[in-house]
């Protein structure tokens, strides 16, 4: 056996198992999608149609807002776990990365536990305060799903930071402000875009957060899932899903490009 | 320690977030092992919870170990391989075929699940037993198996190591056996933690491929959290954050260790 045949052999079982299992399904639900009633007009009726366009709308308001926060609330961690050494720090940072194991559907029930009718908000606060089921639950799981992973992409790029970069602007009389705005942020900047597309595109494609929480949410992963059980209406199934497919690997090819890391999606 | 109103501020938002994703996790800790969650803790400790929850879906903790074993195997046997392949092979085709089975990282598993129901629904046979489960939770893990090995393999000089066997009378099997495979077992081992960790929690393909008779742990978890009450559900959930959160600790190990030796 000649070197060459051996390696085209070792590629043999991958490329069986990515034809039968991903190539050819895909195909097979691209041309689903055009076997409805409308045809292929039906990529149109997302756009046309208000219950899919309202979906739409609101799944990627809720998508950007968590983007936002997480990058907000993990920049500002991750940046005071890299660069301040005390004790308990490892504890908070494990504390930080435990939930990267979880998957969506029981930090959909953590979050049922903090705003559910018998959740600690509504036991500790007077009055009825049940927010678990709303759109504000559906934003804390998401934000809980995002924050572990935010974290670790923007503590990896701070560790590659020079510091001595911060203290030199700091000698020259900047503003701690100032140091963030004009030398630590953009030194994180590739990082925070591709942590943002990660978060974003996470949180488009999250079902099972959104099976826990959004029982009476149209978000994209949930009126897909009805779409296809209850309706029936496969074509528009597919033709979401193949939608939603497309956003989320072009985001997450940008993320790759820009920082080389790899997480894993899902949830 | 605190110099600043900047640092008291930055100290203010990880303790916030700390608290965030802590308390709910104790919580749901403490639910699993309180007689009575209406009354509190004080109501007394108990593991009548674990217990019921254990005769309740013992079979689903099973199926999820038996899957995730299988899921281990099956990548394995396609991953390592083709990892070698693509690492002594680089050019278009390599590229364009590690993009391709990266996929189902970036796609939504729900995609996924829909395009294989789409296309392998019909086969009763197939559709109705484990291994239609088994071929999402591999579409799912590959990639990270794939990358975990290719990554070690890639930082060290393969071809030089080989060159050197071969003018010894190896043959390329043996080489792959007595040089590629000891040589990777860093990539290995993360890689192998991970498609475990990742099997066993895998909900969103697998609640669409799932059948009634066929429930892993975490679509057990969605059917208790919508139908039991709060104490079974939390039990439940603590069962599961027994097994996977050792699994993430020695999955993290692995990683970075094996980020070291490739770097």
């Amino acid at each position: 056996m000649t070197n060459r045949t051996f390696i085209v052999l070792c590629l043999v079982p991958l490329f069986i198992f990515s034809i039968a299992f991903l190539a050819l399904p895909l195909i097979r639900l691209f041309l689903a999608s055009g076997e409805g009633a409308a045809g292929w007009s039906v990529y149109l009726d997302i756009l046309r149609k208000p219950r899919y366009l309202n979906t739409l709308i609101l799944t990627v308001l809720v998508s950007l807002a968590t983007t936002f926060a997480a990058l907000g609330i993990s920049t500002t961690a991750g940046m005071f776990l890299a660069r301040n050494q005390f004790k308990g720090r490892g504890v908070l940072l494990s504390i930080l990365t435990l939930p990267l194991a979880f998957p969506g559907v029981v930090i959909g029930f953590l979050i049922i536990l903090l705003g559910g009718r018998q959740g600690l908000i509504n036991q500790i606060t007077p009055g009825h305060v049940v927010f678990a089921y709303s759109i504000l639950g559906l934003f804390l799981g998401y934000l809980y799903f995002s924050i572990p992973r935010v974290l670790l992409t923007v503590m990896a790029a701070a560790e590659k930071l020079d510091p001595s970069l911060e203290e030199a602007a700091r000698t020259l009389g900047a503003s701690p402000y100032r140091v963030v705005k004009d030398v630590i942020l953009p030194g994180l900047m590739p990082s925070l875009i591709a942590a943002g597309a990660i978060a974003f595109a996470t949180a488009m494609g999250a079902f099972g957060t959104a099976f826990t929480l959004a029982t009476n949410i149209d978000v994209l992963p949930m009126v897909i899932y009805t779409e296809f059980t209850l309706s029936a209406n496969i074509a528009m199934a597919a033709a979401l899903s193949i939608s939603l497919g497309l956003v989320t690997w072009v985001l997450l090819l940008v993320a790759r490009s820009l920082s080389g890391t790899t997480v894993a999606a899902g949830g | 320690m605190i110099k600043s109103k900047a640092k008291l501020l930055q100290l203010t938002v990880t303790l916030t977030a700390c608290a965030f994703l802590f308390i709910p996790t104790v919580m749901s800790v403490m639910a699993g092992v309180t007689a009575n969650y209406f009354k509190g803790i004080s109501s007394g400790v108990t593991l009548k919870w674990v217990f019921q929850v254990w005769e309740l879906y013992a079979d689903s903790i099973f199926l999820s170990l038996w899957l995730a074993l299988a899921c281990l195997v099956v990548t394995f046997i396609i991953g390592l391989p083709a990892a070698y392949g693509l690492a002594r092979h680089p050019g278009w085709f390599s590229r364009v075929l590690e993009e391709f089975i990266s996929l189902p990282l970036a796609v939504p598993g729900l995609a996924l699940a829909l395009a294989l129901l789409q296309l392998y629904g019909t086969m009763k046979g197939f559709r109705t037993s484990w291994t239609f489960i088994l071929v999402g939770h591999v579409l799912y893990t590959l990639p990270f198996m794939v990358r975990s090995i290719l990554a070690v393999l890639a930082a060290m000089d393969l071809k030089t190591l080989e060159e050197a066997a071969a003018s010894l009378g190896a043959s390329p099997p043996r080489r792959f056996l007595n040089i590629v495979v000891p040589n990777a077992m860093p990539g290995i081992l993360a890689g192998a933690l991970t498609v475990v960790t990742l099997s066993i929690g895998e909900f969103n393909l697998t609640w669409m491929l799932h059948t009634p008779y066929l429930k892993t742990l975490p679509v057990g978890l969605a059917d208790s959290y919508a139908s039991m009450r709060l104490e079974i559900a939390s039990a439940y959930t603590l069962i599961f954050f027994i097994m996977i959160v050792p699994l993430l600790m020695a999955m993290q190990w692995a990683s970075s260790r094996a980020q070291r030796i490739a770097n």
